[in-house]
């Protein structure tokens, strides 16, 4: 899949911003940790509400149409970007009357504005598990076609949230071992799921060029996609990073998303200042930003299996294994591949 | 009803007509204009409803090229519907034709993506998805003649390999060619219950290839002849 920019800063920032809010209204409300000042209780509320705006003003982004971008309220019924899109929405209201009231009473909150912040927390996770949703209902793209698509949709939102929540604790002189170690919790938690992830979709099957064409009994390779140049299907679908790119950015995932933070946790605990937490707010986003990336480029829609793919995860690129070799594809929008006398697989063997 | 398209994979010669009528009929129909970019530049490109795949099914000598058009399938389990969260996508109740209001669709690609048979194609420069509608505006326009209210793919096709008609009556051409030729869907196991179906090639006797530089006397002559002979 083609990654969109809108869609990975979307994801990643709204989804921390959730994630931020979660861990207020769960420090706050439940009264774990250390007592919040009133300047402090703000902060976490403006940079979380700020950053779920930035994040849904830029999801429009990738929009065609976007004077219509209203009218994705009206499926709530079938469609799980109307139910994100609702959730989204329906979070405002109470997480509003859950700020007022911090505004007003300072940490001290009536049993109202209280109960308001108790269920904007809930929307916050159920719009985190829509967005995941969005991915994970799609059976023609088998990597996200999982519940540990929604899982880790909730689970990196707040890990970047204890990440940002701790970092913004230190700003007030409020940063705690509890702090530092939720965070690492978060963290690893998250980190585990991925690996579980990145696991599941390395075994991952499903349809096949044969069942896709309907030949079932027989090797079936493309001869020519029928069109000269790139198509929607192919810009959209075709996206085909390169293995060790894929590697490379995985192990980018871990090491600013995962370890470097939980690193940076770990000396704070064992002594450094408590400000160093920004480094693991900011490493942590930017690793989270490429998993987003890696979430979309490694997904393989199944009308690539019509353009050449040969199964549900292998690239375009590769031949049909151990069968009589095939024209190697070096460009998927390129359809001239089959040129005259260049036609390994034409002659047999 | 349950409209929709019995393709042979037989007869199909893989000319792309079908396409190219397609493209004329709806470019100027109710979806139009199918926008086509740069189309006199580098790699031009562009909004098709129906596009043809060519394969090679089998090993040599055993081997034999297939052509697959493929467009909108109206599948019966239409995903592309369910995901789209404007409504703009809809099947209607009453033939199945799966259809976007252009009115409504905001351009998010959700429904293309959500689509395993590549059916749907974005129109950059309107901003909104468009598809095959089995030219809904043909098939029931009364001002033509009975046999002309046919999708323009299955009227144009030289190779008589499409056909149209309702598979909730058994009794209809495709119906039966479905019964009688063994008709398959694709990519059944992902549950879309696509409408559109496929009829395999016949079985037929392969044909020989061994003979063809066969070392006989006369074709022996021959060679010497025209080696021999300047012309
Ligand atoms: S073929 Fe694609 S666009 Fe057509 S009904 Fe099926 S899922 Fe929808
Ligand atoms: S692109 Fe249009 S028709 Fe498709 S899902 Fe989005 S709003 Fe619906």
């Amino acid at each position: 899949m083609h990654p969109a920019f809108s869609v990975i800063l979307f994801t990643v920032i709204s989804g921390a911003g959730y994630g931020l809010f979660i861990l207020l209204a769960a420090f706050h409300l439940a009264g774990i940790g250390p007592a919040m000042s009133h300047g402090e209780l703000l902060a976490h509320g403006a940079v979380s509400l700020g950053m779920i705006t930035l994040g849904l003003m830029l999801s429009t982004g990738h929009l065609a149409n976007k004077k219509n971008a209203w009218r994705s309220f009206m499926r709530f019924k079938t469609s799980w970007l109307s139910r994100e899109a609702v959730f989204a929405v329906l979070f405002y209201p109470f997480a509003g009357i859950y700020g007022l009231g911090v505004l007003l009473q300072g940490a001290a909150i009536g049993p109202l504005p209280a109960l308001a912040g108790v269920i904007a927390a809930v929307l916050a996770v159920i719009t985190l598990f829509s967005t995941g949703m969005i991915y994970g209902c799609l059976k023609t793209i088998r990597q996200w076609n999982t519940a540990l698509t929604p899982a880790n949709y909730i689970m990196l939102g707040i890990a970047t949230g204890t990440t940002l929540f701790a970092a913004i604790a230190t700003v007030f002189g409020n940063a705690t071992a509890m702090h530092a170690g939720v965070a690492m919790v978060a963290l690893v938690a998250a980190a585990v799921l991925k690996a579980i992830y990145y696991f599941w979709i390395s075994r991952v099957n499903g349809p096949t060029i044969n069942t896709a064409t309907t030949f079932n009994r027989a090797t079936v390779r493309l001869l020519d996609t029928g069109h000269t140049a790139g198509t929607f299907l192919t810009d959209e679908f075709g996206y085909d990073p390169r293995k060790d790119t894929i590697d490379n950015v995985k192990m980018g995932v871990f090491l600013l998303g995962f370890v470097a933070p939980v690193l940076v946790f770990a000396s704070i605990l064992s002594g450094a200042p408590a400000g160093i937490a920004w480094l693991a707010a900011v490493s942590s986003l930017i690793g989270i930003g490429m998993e987003r990336w890696l979430f979309f480029a490694e997904a393989k829609h199944v009308v690539r299996l019509y353009h050449g793919a040969q199964t549900c995860t292998n690239s375009l690129a590769e031949p049909a294994r151990g069968r009589t070799s095939v024209a190697p594809v070096t460009d998927p929008t390129d359809a001239r591949r089959w040129e005259l006398g260049d036609t390994p697989g034409g002659s047999g063997s | 009803m349950r409209l929709g398209l019995v393709i042979d994979m037989d007869t199909c010669v893989g000319c792309h007509a079908c396409a190219v009528a397609c493209k004329q009929w709806n470019t100027s129909g109710t979806t139009g204009a199918l926008t086509d970019y740069r189309p006199y530049g580098e790699d031009p490109s562009g909004v098709w409803f129906n596009r043809v795949r060519h394969y090679e099914v089998g090993d040599y000598p055993n081997n034999k090229t297939v052509n697959i058009p493929m467009s909108c399938m109206h599948c019966q389990y239409a995903d592309c519907v369910n995901v789209c969260p404007t409504g703009a996508s809809y099947k209607r109740p009453e033939d199945g034709i799966v259809l976007v209001d252009q009115d409504k669709c905001m351009g998010c690609n959700y429904c293309a993506w959500a689509c395993p048979y590549g059916a749907r194609e974005l129109d950059r420069e309107d901003g909104v998805m468009k598809k095959c509608t089995l030219c809904v505006d043909r098939i029931y326009d009364e001002a033509l003649p009975p046999e002309e209210r046919q999708p323009a793919c299955v009227i144009t096709c030289p190779a008589h390999a499409r056909f149209f008609g309702d598979f909730d009556d058994d009794n209809s051409e495709v119906s039966r060619l479905v019964r009688e030729r063994g008709g398959v869907k694709q990519m059944p196991e992902l549950g879309y219950k696509p409408v559109n179906t496929y009829l395999p090639p016949r079985i037929t006797r392969p044909i020989p290839i061994d003979d063809v530089r066969a070392n006989r006397l006369v074709s022996s002559v021959k060679d010497w002849v025209n080696k021999m002979v300047a012309r």
